[in-house]
């Protein structure tokens, strides 16, 4: 070695005890399918199949959904709630044992970097536990309304971007307040939400109280229109959010969508400039770009513009793509060929549309989908890759000449999800926050979550709020 | 923007426009650049890039002895160990300098010569090191000595006070005075003692402006005061470098010294400098590591990488 490179760090899949099938999770146990329907799931990262996982027919969902109802009423509603918060409290410790099993899982399954899942995701996932099961006995307390009652059988639908995490994020605020629970994850990353079927079961909880099926959009959408069902949570797209919302119209079932976004990373001419740059990486190449609260559109004062653009630059060069489970890997693969072809198409539009492009140097792995970290400079307001979310590493640079612009451009978009400002003036942090519209804003800093902090969007970024005493309420109905 | 030497002239014209220049640079972020820093620390290098990066270490170190009781056999011993760290292995390379007090410095460099240790230079801590606390004529003298004595590199501490209390002007003179005693004939090191700055943008601010005066390396801290070269202290220099590189053409090197005693330490470094400064600065003529005890730890890491398995520590030289 004439110098300095990383040597491969690949952490061990020893750990994870894949089974070659995994059945669906009703009523406490693994079954099989109703006519023996499966699926694989595979590696983004090779194209290898990781395993067979069993497809939920509709007489499937209807099983899970008796199974929770009758959990609901029997077990699960007659259960205290200190009690209800013990289980909690033992599936969060229970995830932080088994931390790294679950760390590599999401890597083999999802693609992220093993440094994301070790230091973010998993981690993350026992706090939410942690932090509800606290709750569980408080709710009196939480300011959501006098005697707090669960709704009953809540189904959730999660996305593949965070698939542990988001399963936490709606799980364990369903079962602190009472609810029992269908969920289906995502069709490309079902692998953890199973592993955590198993955390349950080593938990001792009850019997369908919670029931896993796996499956697809048809699903899913099944699911949503149980009538079985009192609640419903979903994360994912716009466009399958508005699907479910016309769907329920006219019921009395209750309604979270965590949708998309088009978050505005706004840079000020007096903010920390390298801090600024480290905020904008991490709002972008976090987890390939596959966040719904992404800093997908840097809005960047003009007068900055190019000392920003070539710190920018250095930094992006210095991103390590490659095997998602080597340690030192920054960006690891994208998790489906349909998603990577999304970001094709919309990438080839900012070129067409008169963007430029600019990528590092950097060899991609051959098999798997992957896709460099890319940034594209001149940017419009009106320019698709300004306006539709890409779901992936790409960056559009936009400018502004005085703080009301960047309001005004910030703002002009359908989503509302999420947007970041650096300023190293604590009173333009405060003059820009109360005029922009997103759910959450960061101030010099970007992607932080904590289960105490609620999280969810405005316009067509989402309805509700996950998280703090806020997502508690969406899983309660009070006396009004 | 590329400077040239002209309008880095004037720059520094006069305190003003120091002051005014300074004022320039962006803020640093404390909580940012400590998430930077703690990030890099997670970089996991093993096998051959933990290899290279212990000789790399080796080669960087300026093995230090600073104290009242050192006389002239610790001094020996020291260039003993610094020409050849492990005697049971001549693959070892021999250390980036030894850094003594200025009455030791002749002893030193003469009995490096009679090792064979031609090519370790004498570093002389001066300007009333560790305090600074001396009148200019002192400093002056210290540094004279050091130099008249052989010394090869001149570690000089800043004025913190005159620092602290705004008068820029005062220490940028300072440390232009002792580069021009310096001349062709020894290296500058300016020593900050960050645990005095303590916050990062007075780090930057001291970085720029003793780039701008003149110095050679820019290094963290005496070994005197804790907290030292913290990983995030020594982010924000290595930025200050590189951006100094990008503004006006010229390398500066950076040396942090001071709570970095095991190898893991300074791997964690020299990954820092690696994503930071880049690889240029992966050199011992831009990157130092004042230490003593480190080098030990080096030695055992690069025994257990050789054979396998850990030895005790009396398989490595005391001195």
């Amino acid at each position: 070695m004439t110098k300095f490179e990383y040597a491969p760090a690949p952490e061990s899949t020893s750990i994870v005890d894949l089974k070659s099938e995994y059945g669906l999770f009703i009523n406490g146990k693994f079954v099989a399918p109703k006519g023996g329907k499966t699926f694989v799931t595979i590696n983004p990262a090779n194209e290898k199949i990781l395993a067979k996982v069993a497809y939920a027919s509709n007489s499937d969902v209807d099983k899970a959904v008796i199974a929770a109802t009758e959990a609901f009423k029997k077990t699960w509603s007659r259960t205290s709630p200190s009690e209800r918060g013990k289980y909690l409290y033992r599936i969060a410790r229970i995830l932080q044992e088994r931390a790294r099993e679950f760390a590599v899982l999401e890597t083999m399954d999802n693609g992220k970097p093993i440094r994301e899942t070790r230091d973010i995701d998993i981690p993350l996932a026992a706090a939410h536990f942690f932090y509800h099961a606290g709750w569980a006995d408080k709710l009196e307390f939480a300011g959501v309304g006098s005697n707090p009652k669960p709704h009953g059988v809540v189904g959730q639908i999660i996305p593949w971007n965070f698939p542990l995490l988001m399963l936490a994020w709606k799980v364990a605020p369903a079962l602190a307040t009472g609810n029992t629970v269908v969920l289906k994850p995502a069709e490309t990353t079902p692998l953890t939400a199973l592993l955590f079927a198993e955390v349950c079961q080593q938990a001792g909880l009850p019997a369908g109280v919670l029931n896993i099926v796996t499956g697809d959009g048809a699903t899913g959408a099944y699911l949503v229109n149980h009538p079985g069902i009192q609640k419903i949570a979903f994360t994912g797209s716009t466009q399958v959010g508005k699907g479910i919302a016309r769907a329920i119209s006219g019921t009395s079932k209750a309604l979270t969508l965590e949708l998309g976004g088009k978050g505005a990373n706004i840079i000020y001419d007096d903010a920390a400039i390298d801090e600024a740059v480290e905020g904008i990486i991490s709002g972008i190449f976090f987890n390939q770009g596959h966040v719904c609260c992404a800093g997908s559109r840097l809005l960047v004062q003009e007068s900055v513009l190019d000392e920003v653009t070539e710190k920018l630059k250095r930094r992006m060069s210095l991103i390590r793509v490659g095997d998602p489970l080597d340690k030192n890997t920054d960006l690891g693969a994208i998790n489906s060929k349909a998603q990577l072809e999304k970001i094709h198409e919309l990438a080839n539009s900012g070129d067409s549309e008169g963007a430029q492009r600019w990528s590092p140097e950097c060899e991609l792995p051959g098999a798997g989908f992957w896709f460099k970290p890319t940034i594209f400079s001149g940017v419009a307001q009106s320019h698709r890759i300004a306006r539709e979310e890409i779901f992936g590493p790409v960056l559009s640079i936009l400018t502004f000449r005085t703080p009301q612009e960047a309001i005004e451009k910030a703002n002009n978009t359908p989503f509302g999800l999420s947007a970041g400002i650096w300023t190293d003036k604590g009173s333009k942090i405060l003059w820009t926050a109360q005029r922009l519209k997103a759910g959450v804003i960061w101030a010099n800093t970007f992607n932080k979550f904590d289960p105490a902090s609620p999280f969810g969007g405005y316009k067509e970024s989402g309805w509700g709020r996950e998280g703090g005493r806020h997502g508690l309420a969406a899983y309660v109905k009070v006396a009004k | 923007m590329l400077l040239n030497s002209v309008s880095v002239d004037e720059l520094a014209r006069d305190e003003e426009s120091l002051k005014r220049f300074l004022r320039t640079l962006p803020p640093v972020d404390q909580v940012g650049v400590e998430g930077r820093a703690a990030m890099l620390s997670t970089r996991s290098i093993k096998n051959a890039s933990k290899n290279f990066a212990i000789d790399l270490a080796i080669r960087m170190v300026d093995l230090t002895t600073l104290e009242g009781a050192d006389t002239p056999g610790k001094v020996k011993a020291l260039c003993n160990k610094a020409v050849r760290p492990d005697p049971t292995d001549s693959t070892v390379p021999h250390v980036g300098a030894v850094c003594v007090y200025n009455d030791m410095v002749s002893i030193a460099r003469a009995h490096l010569d009679s090792i064979g240790g031609h090519d370790v230079p004498v570093a002389a801590v001066s300007t009333a090191f560790p305090s600074g606390r001396a009148s200019q004529a002192v400093k002056i003298q210290d540094t004279k000595d050091a130099l008249d004595a052989g010394a090869g590199e001149i570690d000089m501490v800043i004025d913190r006070g005159a620092f602290l209390s705004g008068r820029y002007g005062e220490v940028f003179d300072e440390i232009k005075l002792i580069k021009s005693l310096c001349g062709e004939k020894a290296h500058l090191k300016v020593i900050f003692e960050t645990g005095e700055l303590v916050t990062y943008d007075n780090v930057r601010k001291a970085s720029f402006m003793a780039m701008l005066a003149g110095a050679d390396f820019i290094k963290t801290s005496t070994g005197k005061v804790a907290p030292a070269a913290t990983p995030p202290v020594v982010l924000v220099m290595l930025e200050a470098v590189r951006d100094f590189h990008i503004m006006t053409g010229r390398k500066v090197g950076v040396k942090p010294a001071g709570g970095i005693r095991t190898t893991k330490d300074a791997i964690k470094q020299l990954v820092l400098v690696n994503e930071t400064a880049g690889e240029e600065w992966l050199s011992p003529n831009l990157f130092r590591i004042g230490a003593s005890a480190l080098l030990n730890d080096l030695l055992m890491q690069r025994m257990k990488m050789r054979d396998g398995r850990y030895s005790s520590s009396n398989y490595v030289t005391l001195d």
